[in-house]
């Protein structure tokens, strides 16, 4: 058996509380509070001690899916990939870069709001970048 | 965040949370902190302890309200009337901070003109607050040597969000509680990296850092970083791309872990031009209702499955770090993004880690040009920190404002842009519980949030249930001009008489069909959806 904790951040809001997953064997069993962390001290909320909860959820995609009809099929990355950038590219090429668009996420990383915008500035040529946390 | 833009220069907390334990006043309004930011609350908690004075501002009997020195429950939407209010008591007193308004701020003139008829005799009608409760709350914030002040969405999500903030930015400058540490105006985040994400500009007049779209100076820098030409024009924003898809103007949408079929303000809108749009793509971790209309859909990571940074709600950088791999096929979402980049055959995509990317993001982002991943490991900072030497910022505006001159900006009250009348009697506002996060796709999975609480409910005073004829735990239909639900009556003597409550949690009866997406704060472009108009009726079919 091998048991690890990994120092990380809880994702249930952005107090950011300082947490440590429990790792048994490759699976995330439990979550502690960080003691030395500055911001909360040794302690957590409800949803912090259940923050490892929803990984093992029900219902966790874990395949690339592309729309056939009414129907959402499994699919390769690569398929989808690159269906993905042909599709934006031609919608680019008929209606121009503001056809385009993307909603980034208040829940991800800075380093993924920073590539999504990225590509919608950089590649597709639109400032038609916003995110759901104003709402 | 536009407000305290305008008024500071920056949109973000001023203060960083420690810094609340030794403040001598806190003032919090529109923030339902123990449900919403429990270990913030608790920060709240020890100030208390060790002395501080509590006041909320609220029309719910929130748990901090219970535990406040002071709790007055304002008329929805009275919000600019009672800041203008103590502003006008604390002139009156020469509580205000003088040397401070000459040597710091600019438009005092103005506002001075405009506060001058918020007498708090007219406040106490609009607002509903005594005029001696005005009066303590004015005196306790003025002159106390740190005073802070807390706000949330309670505050932002009206017609007037915007010019509610830039009312309390006004209050602290007046009053010259602001840029020392234990003062300030402090909005709280919500969801954990928004104020990450709009460091990272995910918002459609930005680039990383707060830089202009539309200036060609910044443009340029940015051009030659990506290697290719820019849009100088301001984007759309959520609402707007909604609106441009039933105009039939936007045609393709890429949607990264979010679930705008439940968090928008409208959502039978929102499912309609989901369903109208020519190529919708979403990344994400769940089959959510959002990711069902979807063309493709790419699964992406939990964040126990990648590494990267959040940037706390005081501007706090923090790690997040991978423990497992991905489930089944799933990648790290930042791999994704790359992938996708490529295949669009940019060549502004390859990065072999996190690390990378934060590498570049910093090296064009002046207020985390300080910062990176060696550093974080086991320092905690705060941005500003603009080379390795910063130790970074826990409060903003020792010196001067971000912007030069903090700018007073004079603001007459306006009623809200929906009001209760024959047909829609009652007000309805909307906001978070304890135990779940956000449109529950994340917390509604996990066995222990559920088991505390869910099922959606409103919340009524018990005089209206009365009149209504309906008991508690009994289920009843809601209705506004956009749409209608059911839910069950949950009694509380907490609230306002006149006004109810719905959390925003649940698919099976989105408060958000309710709520008013067309009336926008002019400037923020946030929905209101703190107050509509609604009507409440039985479901046995007996006249309500
Ligand atoms: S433990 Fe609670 S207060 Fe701390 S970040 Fe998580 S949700 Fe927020
Ligand atoms: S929406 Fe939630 S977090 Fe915001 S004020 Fe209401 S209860 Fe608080």
């Amino acid at each position: 058996m091998e048991y690890q904790t990994v120092r990380t951040t809880c994702t249930y809001c952005g107090t950011g509380c300082g947490v440590l997953l429990e790792v048994l064997d490759g699976e995330v069993i439990g979550t502690l509070p960080q003691k030395d962390h500055p911001i909360n001290e040794g302690k957590l909320c409800i949803k912090g001690w259940n923050a490892h909860e929803f990984i093992y959820a029900d219902g966790r995609l874990t395949k690339p899916l592309i729309r056939k009809g009414d129907k959402l099929e499994e699919a390769s990355w690569d398929e989808a990939l690159q269906y993905v950038a042909k599709r934006f590219l031609e919608l680019k090429e008929k209606y121009g870069p503001d056809s385009l668009g993307c909603f980034s996420s208040a829940k991800c990383t800075n380093e993924e709001n920073y590539l999504l915008q990225k590509i919608f500035r950089a590649v597709i040529g639109t400032n038609n970048v916003d995110h759901c946390a104003r709402l | 965040m536009a407000g305290l833009a305008a008024a500071f220069g920056s949109g973000a907390m001023t203060n960083s949370v420690p810094e609340f334990e030794d403040a001598d006043c806190i003032l919090i309004t529109g923030s339902n902190t123990t449900s919403s930011h429990p270990l913030i609350a608790s920060r709240i908690m020890t100030a208390k302890a060790k002395g501080a004075k509590i006041i909320v501002i609220d029309p719910r009997r929130t748990h901090m309200a219970a535990l406040a020195d002071i709790h007055v429950k304002q008329n929805l939407g009275s919000d600019v009337a009672w800041i203008n209010g103590l502003m006008h008591i604390i002139l009156k007193e020469g509580w205000h901070n003088q040397s401070f308004i000459d040597e710091r701020t600019e438009g005092f003139e103005e506002l001075k003109k405009v506060i001058e008829n918020y007498t708090p005799e007219k406040v106490e009608e609009i607002t509903g607050i005594p005029k001696e409760t005005l009066r303590e709350i004015a005196e306790i914030y003025a002159k106390s040597e740190k005073s802070s002040i807390v706000y949330c969405m309670g505050i932002t999500q009206h017609i007037t969000g915007t010019d509610n903030v830039k009312s309390l930015a006004n209050l602290a400058m007046l009053t010259g509680q602001i840029g020392r540490p234990s003062t300030g105006v402090n909005p709280l985040r919500g969801q954990n990296n928004v104020q990450g994400s709009t460091d990272m500009a995910a918002i459609p007049n930005k680039y990383p850092g707060y830089q202009d779209v539309t200036s060609d100076e910044v443009r340029e820098k940015f051009e030659k970083a990506w290697g290719g030409p820019l849009s100088p024009n301001v984007g759309l924003t959520v609402v707007e791309m909604i609106n441009a898809i039933e105009e039939g103007k936007l045609k393709g949408l890429y949607i990264l872990g979010e679930n705008p079929m439940i968090s928008d303000p409208d959502s039978t809108h929102v499912e309609k031009a989901l369903d109208d749009i020519e190529f919708l793509v979403v990344q994400d971790i769940f089959l959510t209702e959002t990711a069902r209309k979807a063309d493709v859909v790419l699964p992406g990571s939990s964040f126990a499955e990648k590494d990267g940074t959040y940037t706390g709600t005081d501007r706090r950088l923090q790690k997040i770090r991978k423990a497992i791999e991905p489930l089944g096929d799933a990648k790290e979402d930042w791999e994704i993004l790359c992938l996708v980049g490529k295949a669009m055959g940019s060549k502004g995509f390859d990065f072999a880690s996190p690390s990378e990317v934060f590498d570049e993001l910093a090296e064009l982002t002046p207020i985390y040009h300080g910062i990176d991943y060696d550093r974080i490991e086991h320092e905690i900072i705060h941005w500003p920190c603009r080379d390795k030497d910063d130790p970074g910022s826990p409060y903003l505006h020792k010196d001067g404002f971000a912007r030069g001159k903090g700018l007073f900006t004079a603001i007459e009250y306006k009623p809200p842009a929906e009001l209760p009348d024959d047909e829609y009697p009652h007000q309805l506002t909307t906001g978070r519980l304890p135990f779940h996060y956000h449109t529950g796709t994340m917390t509604r999975v996990s066995p222990s949030l559920t088991h505390e609480v869910n099922e959606a409910f409103i919340e009524l005073h018990p005089e209206d249930a009365k009149s209504l004829g309906v008991r508690n735990g009994e289920k009843v239909r809601v209705s506004s001009r956009r749409g209608s639900i059911e839910v069950k009556v949950m009694l509380t003597p907490g609230i306002k008489k006149g006004v109810a409550f719905i959390p925003f949690h649940f698919v099976e009866a989105a408060a958000n069909r309710l709520t008013n997406a067309a009336a926008l704060d002019p400037i923020a472009k946030i929905p209101e959806y703190k107050v509509c108009a609604i009507k409440i009726e039985k479901l046995d079919g007996r006249e309500a």
